[in-house]
């Protein structure tokens, strides 16, 4: 089964932010990135996949130069190889431009299955893998939790996913490859990368490409305008001081003021 | 806006009660308002919403729209704009939602912004604000439709008791269904938990966040627990990674609580996680980061380090024989 995991980098978790001087994105100067977390997953779920029916894993991804710290992380993982489309100023294009983009590249390689998470943790719009099935042409199903191995999935026919639905329900669906899933974060035990597993990435193919091979413009429709932390809304009240004063001081307002202890 | 659709969504007859908040959002623009109803029970579901002001409800009838497909739900919709022709359509950003818009959207070639906490025109047209990096930043975007946009709202956005009352008329209608055939109904939805633990039921919820760091420091906020008498829950990640039983979960994954008090430890805040008890009547946040979202909807906020806010918290209540 060929398998391509679309993965997007973003910027690490806990990571300070603070709107950039045009006020239309995040100030990018000493920014650590990483992979975007359900991405990660997506990935972990495609190697698991290949170990038990064989294939290749291909990872596609876009973004500038320095996304490729994050496919050399997913090529030392045990991804066979790599597709950067790369492209500046991304964070101005809107979701249905990037899964122009993403899905161009994507089907040049003809994959069985494409995997890629439920949402980004920067912009988290939820849409591009979503996006992507609908002009590959392919079955889509979102938010799975777990992807069964049978015979129909070694033969390359369907697939069977298990989804999330909402209030802790959930769903069999039995898709027929070719498919796309959005996997949710959590679903599976990531890898680390061997020493091993590193010395082999460095030899793994690494297929640049630009948007403009692939055919494709930014005609975004959604434009953000303006980012800024959100207004404080809350009428809630910080408790200062040392931890010791704080407890002191909540204690005492839950007792006397919330009347809830 | 003079032309709006309204994509209500039920279960069974009983409608999503985000329906109604987004029912809420599009009655704001004045205007012309269609529904639109699909699924099995839709029609049980339009006799509710013909209770609203709106210019019709349109029950969505096929029998690929029975059991809820992506495929279907795609078809029946694109059949009902290219009907309606609304310059704006509303859906509650459900998961139902999150799983056929963005297929919808590629296929019509227009704008969705989706997890929208407002809307509004100006001068230049279309404006709508939604949270970015997980609550961190609040993004203002425009939205050039052309004629059309999908816009999906976020839950607890709009207010479902100022939908306004009124009498609608309901229409059934039979979309032709492009590309919609030969999709195989899904199987009967299930769940796993034996919920043996019904935090719905707590007075008080200790819930417990990524702060926490490793299952061995649990210890920590389960003194607290104890110390409050409550019942200790947890955010995603922590039962993701098998920490605490899933039936512990409270957001939109897991539970929905409304407890007299919430103590939230370690927990940033997600959006996910704050539908899940922003209906709790105080809420003590934790957390070592003064910028977490979660402290938007705290009543008391501490800032500080839960290793040493969280003893210090268990010893006072001890102190005072709480």
């Amino acid at each position: 089964m060929k398998i391509l995991v679309a993965l997007k980098q973003v910027p690490a978790r806990d990571s300070a932010l603070k709107p950039s001087a045009d006020g239309r994105w995040i100030d990018e100067s000493d920014m650590q990135y990483e992979i975007n977390e359900p991405d990660a997953y997506a990935l972990e779920a495609g190697l698991q996949l290949k170990e038990r029916c064989g294939g290749e894993v291909v990872v596609l991804t876009a973004g500038p130069a320095r996304v490729s710290s994050s496919i050399r992380e997913a090529l030392a993982k045990g991804a066979d190889r790599a597709i950067h489309v790369e492209q500046d100023g991304l964070e101005a294009w809107d979701p249905l431009s990037v899964a122009r983009l993403l899905s161009a590249a994507a089907m040049l390689e003809s994959p069985d299955l494409v995997l890629t998470g439920l949402q980004s943790d920067d912009a988290g719009s939820g849409q591009t893998g979503v996006m992507m099935a609908e002009l590959m042409g392919v079955a889509h199903a979102t938010i799975i939790m777990k992807v069964d191995v049978e015979d129909g999935a070694v033969a390359g026919i369907s697939i069977k996913v298990k989804r999330e639905l909402e209030g802790g329900w959930f769903q069999d669906l039995t898709l027929p490859l070719p498919a796309l899933l959005t996997i949710q974060s959590g679903i599976n035990k990531l890898r680390y990368a061997t020493l091993m597993g590193i010395k082999k990435a460095r030899t793994k193919e690494v297929k640049v490409v630009t948007a403009a091979d692939l055919g494709v413009e930014a005609k975004p429709l959604v434009v953000l305008e303006r980012l800024a932390p959100p207004v404080k809304k809350s009428t809630g009240e910080m408790i200062a001081g040392t931890a010791k004063e704080q407890a002191a001081k909540l204690v005492e307002k839950l007792r006397f003021e919330a009347r809830a202890i | 806006m003079s032309r709006v659709l309204v994509v209500a969504e039920q279960q069974g007859g009983v409608l999503h009660k985000m329906t109604l908040e987004t029912l809420a959002a599009g009655q704001g623009l004045g205007g012309e308002l269609v529904v639109a109803v699909m699924g099995e029970g839709a029609s049980q579901a339009a006799g509710v919403l013909a209770g609203y002001r709106a210019s019709k409800i349109v029950v969505l009838d096929h029998p690929a729209l029975a059991a809820y497909t992506a495929v279907a739900a795609v078809a029946a919709l694109e059949w009902m704009i290219g009907e309606e022709k609304p310059e704006l359509v509303l859906m509650p950003h459900t998961y139902q939602t999150r799983d056929f818009a963005p297929r919808l959207a590629a296929r019509l070639g227009c704008p969705l912004a989706s997890d929208v906490v407002s809307f509004g025109q100006d001068e230049r047209g279309l404006v709508c604000e939604r949270q970015l990096f997980q609550g961190k930043m609040t993004g203002t975007f425009r939205v050039d439709g052309g004629g059309l946009a999908i816009l999906t709202i976020q839950a607890g956005a709009y207010r479902a008791d100022q939908a306004e009352p009124g009498q609608a008329q309901v229409i059934d209608a039979a979309p032709e269904m492009r590309g919609a055939s030969g999709t195989a109904a899904p199987a009967a939805p299930y769940t796993e938990t034996a919920r043996t633990v019904d935090l719905s039921a707590a007075e008080r919820i200790v819930a417990v966040g990524r702060g926490i760091k490793e299952e061995g420091n649990l210890e920590v906020v389960r003194e607290l627990a104890q110390a409050l008498g409550a019942e200790l829950a947890a955010s995603r990640p922590i039962c993701d990674n098998g920490w605490l039983g899933m039936e512990r979960q409270v957001g939109s994954s897991g539970q929905t609580v409304a407890p007299k008090l919430y103590v939230a430890v370690g927990i940033s805040g997600a959006i996910q996680h704050i539908v899940g008890m922003k209906g709790s009547k105080c809420v003590v946040a934790i957390n070592k980061d003064g910028d977490a979202p979660i402290f938007e909807a705290a009543d008391y906020g501490i800032v500080g380090d839960l290793f040493e806010v969280v003893p210090a918290i268990v010893e006072e209540l001890r102190k005072a024989g709480a």
